[in-house]
This record gives structure tokens, C-alpha cells and sequence, in this order.
């Protein structure tokens, strides 16, 4: 797949990325290429920009962007709208899910899909059509029905949270996918259930980018590429053995010598 | 299309139902006075006894207005109102005859339609029977006919005068008494017409009952009663709306609503508010003074309000019940939103005689813009209502940082058996939920419209289904470029 994938037009290409938030430095020139069919995995430790490149991917507000570009598609990412990345594909499966009052999954996802759809120039499901399809996909994370009709996420358990993203990702089969620490908080029967659903999406036209903080989640996920961030920038990158190391000698080891699976971030 | 006129129509996107109809209005001279009275009754054809009952209200009106009675407590403001400035009566010159509907104005007839209510024949709503009331007088009831198979009395109020003159005057004022407040001395001696229903014993009204109110004449007041009674065991859902032209002017509006609801009686009173609200520098408007009571003089009866206020530059109401059966239900579920310079002072009283009476209140109000509103809530439990018990949920959600939430509770409990709770919540469309909705490919207007709508949901949900199809598109449109 790797060597396929390397003749295959890139589907995001960062460069010289920075970022703050509240005036903070957070990102100090990131590089990456996804190219499609991709799994990619950020680790590192707490602090060291993870989340902030979800959320600058994803176009989170609150995120500045201070210097450097990225390329979706051939299209310049940080111009759009967080609402028009998504209609382009870009889905963002949040570390903290939000509690929506009053409004329904169901409805919640059929805007979502339909949103979409139009952006794609397709009719709206209707809401028969789109009862089946969320069934079919609820299995798959193993979701009751009735959750369709509770509020967004309200009230719900730190797994069923999880499981809801993933759902959402199925339901809206993104071109590329961000799981920000999906693994965070999650027992290891729930763990499998979410990755499950992850894996169900691969596919040669999608790409994925796994943050985390724990290898234990790609045992589940197994990357194609992990690479490791730290104060900012990509440190190392290597293939899935990489996430082995670390989590044998931890994060600390890298400061001391260049991991043998390491081939250079790029 | 000019950019101008692109930038026009966005503006009138707005508020969709401020065209005016070009139709020919007789209008009485303007101000008030006695004889102004005397020439709205003698329009009417009404009974001596009715004329007299006004002249009482009116008299009570300039005492009060003497007295400097015209109410103070509400959290609004606005320039004193000249009474003697305004027209109060204005109707449609060819008026119809009122029994058949093929010989309404084709110009009202087309006026109705733009508002989504069509009343001929062929194309009335389903299921629900349609009183529309233009300026001052009810121009058509559809309906009637089938209605009147189940001995259900819907249509005008002056028609109900004409025609059932014994049950208008024993219920007239049983409830909202002329001498009550400012505005329902001023609407007694002063109104025009309204609806009428009577439900009688152990029916149950097979249709949604409803009244279209809407303001057309420049400088004229719309001062409408409606009175309600549901007999013995008889059950009713109505509803009403009201919208008006979009001008530089203020309108008074100042309505009076009575229920009466007998034994095991229940009436559902549901409303979509829409009046023209003013414009984003807070010209032009409705001023809505309405005062609306329910009284439960029956055993086990309910009444209960669902209100959905979007409109009028200034809201002034209370739908209240009276709960004096035993075991009797009082509700009252209500979504306010204020944005641009609109305000809005509106809760309910309920007022607990009789034992195990049972109230709920469940308050919802969104300010946007520079909008302010109150919550004003009465709970009062009299000495002989033992095991009364009340519930109160009052939520405020601001959008952005210029607009004020209020809420003043008030308490009186003069029984120990009783319960009483109150809960109250301030909030904030937050920033994370929005980016939630975008990340989704939900646009942010779209969002803030699905939030507001979740957050009412707990009374949309008790609004029937047209209704609250209706007033989620108008929440959605009231917030239009109310975000960032």
C-alpha cells in the first residue's frame, strides 16, 4: 500500500505550519504529506501540539495561524471555513464531545449528512432513508437505536461519546479523517468497539490522522507512518514500530538518541 | 437587480409579513372620548347593556389615566403613549356579509394567502377552523357550519353578541374585569371585535380553533377580546397569530383574553406571536399590552398556555391561571426572543384557591442583539389550597454581549402543605458548541438556529404540529445575522 500510495497525488500537504492560541506559540513549523489510503499517527506528550493541530486543521477559531500553509486537495485548507472544510471531507472526531440540549442525534446527523450532500450536489435523504443508514452504521459501534432520539451527546458516558463520533465519521465517510485522543478515557472493550468502527472506513481514497498519546490504540489502528511531535515540531517519523519503541522507553528516550525505526521527518 | 435593491430585499427578509393591502378603510375620527365609544357600539349594533358596560370601563380608564395608573413596574421603556393621537377603529369598507365567505374582498382573501391562511372553501387549512380578524373587525370564520354540527360556537365576537348575547354577558369580564388594569380598561371600553368560542358540555372540539390578527390601517390600535368557554368535560385546542406591515410608527395593540373552563373541562391556548418588531435602531413596532387569564372554576379542569413571542417592539403579558376547582391544572410553557431593541416583560401568575391544584411554568427566553427581557412569574398559594403544588424553570440564553436577561420570581405562599420550586438558569451559545455544529458542515447561522431551537424545545414540543413547524422557521429567521 505505502508504495502505491507514494505515486498518488498528496490529499493534505503541510508546510512551515505555526500556530498560537491566546498568543502562545504552540506549533513551530510542522511538515507533513497524507497522501489517500494513508493512516497516519501523531503521538507525543501532553503539550506538545496535538490538539492544536486538530484544530487547526478542522479551523477551530480560537486557533491562530501565524506562518506556513496547508494544501487539501490542491486547495489552500486555511482560507476555508470550518463548515466548508467539512462539506469537503475534513472531519474532526473531537477529544471532548459537546453536549447539544434539545436536539436530537437524529436530527443532528441528517443536518450534517444533508449538508454535505447538497455541497456534493446530491438530494437530501429523507428522514426513511436515513433511519436505515443510521441503523446500519449504529451496528457497527454498537449503538442502540433509541440513542438516535436523546440530545447530542448530553448525558451520555465518556465511551458512548466516542462511539457517537465514530458514528458520526460513518455516517459522513469523510475524505480525511482526525481523531483527536479517541482513545482517551476509554476501557479496552470499548477501545476495540471504537477502532472497529475506524477501521470499517479505511479505504484506498481516505486518509486518517490518529493523535494519541498511548501506543495502545494502534495495536487496534495500525498505522501506516507514526510520527512524533514534540515542543511544536515533528521530531521523528517512522513506521508503526516507532509507537513500539515508545512506549517501551517513552518520550524522554527520543531527547536522548535517534530511535533505529526513525527515517527522518520530512 | 441594483446593489440596493439586493441590500433591500435582504433587509426585508427579515420580517416577511410587512407588505400593507391597498384596500379601502372607513376609519371613525381620531382620539378618544366618550362619543368615540358610543360611535364603536353603535357600529357594533350592540345592546344598551354592553354600551354601558363600556362607558363604565372608559370612565375607569380616565381615572386611572388621572391617577397615573398607566403601569410603571415592567422592565421596559418607551415614550408615553398619546391616546388621542391614534385611530380605533378602522375596517375594510365593503365589508361582507359576514355568513359567507365567496363574498369576502378578494383583496383580504389574497392578503390572507400571502400570510399562509386561505380561507376559501376549497383551500381552508385542514383541521383547523380559521376566525381572521383585519384592523378591527373579523372578516371570515371558516368552518362554521361543521362546527356548528357539534354545537361548538366559533366565529366574531360581535357575531357571538348578536347572536348569543346570554353567555357573552355572563362571561364578559367574569375573568379580566374592566376595572383589572390600565390596558384591559382601556381594550373594555375601546374593542372591536375578537373571537368567540363556546365548547359545549362533554364535546370535544373536533378541530384546532384559531384566530389570525392582523394590523393593516396606518395610526390605528387593534384592541380585540377573545372569550373562551369550555363547558363540563368539552376539551379545545386554540391558536392564534398576528403580524402587521412594517412602518416608522408605533401601533398599540392591546388585547384581552378570558378562558373559562369548567368541570373536567381543558383548553389548550397556544400563540405565535409575529407582530412587526421595529427595525435594528429600534424605530417603528408593535407595542403589545395583552392581558390573557384562564380561570379553572371547575373540578380536575386544565388550562393551559404555550406562547411563542417573536415580534413587538414591546411585549407586555402574563398569561395567568386562576386555579379554583379542586385538583384543577394550570401550564403555562413560553418561548420570548428580543433582538435589536426589542423588550419584552412577560411571565404568568398562577394562582392556587383550590386543594391539589398543580402548576407548571416552564420559561424560555433568547436575547440577541441589544434585546432586553424579563421574566415576571406570580406564584400564589391561598390559604386554602392544601397540597398545591408548583414548578419553575426559567432559562435565559444570550447571544452575544449587548443583550439583558431578567427574571423576577415572585412567591406567595400562604398554605404549609404546599410545594413550591423554582429553578433558573443563565447561559450562553458557547463557542464550542458552534464549532461543533460547523465541523459538521452545519453553516453558523444554521447552527445558532438548531441551538435556540433545542433550547425550546421543552415548549415547542407543546405547540400542535403546524405550529411548531411555524415557529421554528420563525426563530430561525428572527435570528438572521444576530451572530459575530
Amino acid at each position: 500500500m505505502t508504495t502505491m500510495a507514494a505515486e498518488q497525488k498528496p490529499l493534505l500537504e503541510i508546510r512551515g505550519l505555526e500556530a498560537r492560541v491566546a498568543e502562545k506559540p504552540i506549533l513551530r513549523g510542522i511538515d507533513l504529506t497524507i497522501r489517500p489510503g494513508e493512516v497516519h499517527a501523531i503521538m507525543g506528550p501532553n503539550g506538545s501540539g496535538k490538539s492544536t493541530l486538530a484544530g487547526v486543521l478542522s479551523g477551530r477559531p480560537s486557533f491562530e495561524v501565524t506562518a506556513g500553509s496547508v494544501l487539501y486537495d490542491g486547495k489552500d485548507l486555511l482560507a476555508l471555513k470550518p463548515e466548508e472544510r467539512a462539506r469537503e471531507g475534513v472531519f474532526l472526531a473531537f477529544q471532548y464531545p459537546v453536549e447539544i440540549p434539545g436536539v436530537t442525534n437524529n436530527y443532528f446527523f441528517k443536518a450534517a449528512l444533508n449538508a454535505l450532500r447538497k455541497h456534493r450536489g446530491q438530494d437530501p435523504l429523507d428522514a426513511m432513508d436515513f433511519l436505515a443508514l443510521s441503523r446500519e452504521k449504529m451496528k457497527i459501534v454498537g449503538m442502540k437505536p433509541e440513542m438516535m432520539s436523546r440530545a447530542v451527546n448530553e448525558g451520555f458516558s465518556g465511551g458512548e461519546k466516542k462511539r457517537n463520533e465514530v458514528l458520526q465519521m460513518l455516517l459522513l465517510e469523510p475524505r480525511l479523517a482526525i481523531l483527536d485522543e479517541t482513545d482517551s478515557g476509554l476501557d479496552i472493550d470499548a477501545l476495540r468497539v471504537v477502532a472497529n468502527g475506524v477501521n470499517h472506513l479505511r479505504s484506498a481514497g481516505r486518509a486518517m490522522l490518529v493523535i494519541t498519546h498511548y501506543q495502545r490504540l494502534l495495536e487496534y489502528i495500525v498505522p501506516d507512518f507514526v510520527h512524533v511531535l514534540a515542543e511544536g515540531r515533528i521530531a521523528h517519523s517512522g513506521g508503526k514500530e516507532l509507537a513500539l519503541e515508545l512506549e517501551a522507553k517513552g518520550y524522554r528516550w527520543l531527547e536522548k538518541e535517534p530511535p533505529a525505526a526513525a527515517v527522518g521527518a520530512r | 437587480m441594483s446593489e440596493t435593491a439586493e441590500l433591500r430585499d435582504l433587509a426585508a427578509k427579515e420580517y416577511e409579513y410587512g407588505f400593507v393591502t391597498n384596500i379601502e378603510t372607513e376609519r371613525i375620527p381620531k382620539g378618544l372620548s366618550e362619543d368615540i365609544v358610543r360611535l364603536i357600539s353603535a357600529k357594533k349594533e350592540e345592546p344598551a347593556w354592553l354600551l354601558e358596560w363600556r362607558l363604565r370601563a372608559y370612565r375607569r380608564f380616565l381615572k386611572m389615566l388621572a391617577d397615573g395608573h398607566h403601569p410603571k413596574w415592567a422592565q421596559v421603556s418607551y415614550p408615553e403613549i398619546d391616546f388621542q393621537d391614534m385611530y380605533y377603529y378602522a375596517a375594510p369598507k365593503q365589508q361582507a356579509k359576514y355568513e359567507s365567505l365567496d363574498q369576502v374582498d378578494p383583496e383580504l382573501v389574497r392578503t390572507y394567502e400571502k400570510l399562509g391562511i386561505p380561507l376559501a372553501e376549497q383551500k381552508r387549512l385542514a383541521g383547523v377552523a380559521v376566525d381572521a380578524v383585519f384592523d378591527s373587525v373579523s372578516v371570515a370564520t371558516t368552518y362554521k357550519a361543521e362546527l356548528e354540527k357539534h354545537g361548538i360556537i366559533f366565529g366574531s365576537f360581535s357575531d357571538a353578541v348578536k347572536k348569543h348575547p346570554e353567555l357573552v354577558r355572563r362571561y364578559l369580564g367574569s375573568v379580566v374585569p374592566y376595572s383589572d388594569n390600565f390596558f384591559a380598561a382601556l381594550n373594555s371600553a375601546v374593542f372591536s371585535d375578537g373571537s368567540f368560542a363556546y365548547i359545549p358540555k362533554g364535546v370535544r372540539c373536533p378541530m384546532e380553533l384559531s384566530t389570525y390578527f392582523r394590523i393593516n390601517a396606518q395610526e390605528t390600535g387593534q384592541f380585540e377580546r377573545t372569550l373562551i368557554i369550555a363547558e363540563e368535560g368539552a376539551y379545545v385546542s386554540y391558536l392564534e397569530g398576528c403580524t402587521a406591515p412594517q412602518r416608522d410608527e408605533n401601533q398599540l395593540h392591546a388585547a384581552v383574553v378570558e378562558l373559562i373552563a369548567l368541570d373536567d373541562a381543558q383548553i389548550k391556548y397556544s400563540t405565535v406571536q409575529n407582530w412587526y418588531p421595529g427595525d435594528e435602531n429600534g424605530r417603528g413596532g408593535i407595542y403589545n399590552f395583552v392581558t390573557k387569564r384562564g380561570a379553572c372554576r371547575g373540578v380536575r379542569s386544565k388550562i393551559s398556555w404555550t406562547q411563542v413571542e417573536t415580534g413587538s417592539t414591546i411585549t407586555w403579558k402574563k398569561p395567568s391561571c386562576i386555579l379554583q376547582g379542586d385538583d384543577s391544572v394550570g401550564e403555562f410553557y413560553s418561548v420570548a426572543l428580543t433582538r435589536n431593541r426589542q423588550q419584552a416583560d412577560t411571565g404568568t401568575k398562577m394562582i392556587h384557591i383550590g386543594k391539589n391544584t398543580k402548576s407548571t411554568i416552564v420559561s424560555k427566553g433568547i436575547s440577541a442583539g441589544r434585546g432586553s427581557q424579563s421574566y415576571r412569574g406570580l406564584v400564589k398559594i391561598g390559604p386554602k389550597a392544601t397540597g398545591a403544588r408548583n414548578h419553575s424553570r426559567c432559562d435565559s440564553l444570550l447571544l452575544g454581549d449587548q443583550c439583558g436577561a431578567h427574571t423576577f420570581p415572585y412567591l406567595e405562599v400562604k398554605n404549609a402543605t404546599a410545594t413550591v420550586e423554582h429553578e433558573a438558569t443563565t447561559s450562553k451559545i458557547s463557542e464550542d458548541q458552534l464549532f461543533y455544529c460547523r465541523q459538521r458542515g452545519i453553516s453558523e447561522e444554521d447552527a445558532v438556529s438548531m441551538i435556540v431551537n433545542g433550547f425550546c424545545r421543552e415548549v415547542l414540543r407543546e405547540l400542535p404540529m403546524e405550529f411548531a413547524v411555524e415557529a421554528q422557521k420563525l426563530l430561525g429567521v428572527s435570528l438572521e445575522g444576530s451572530v459575530g
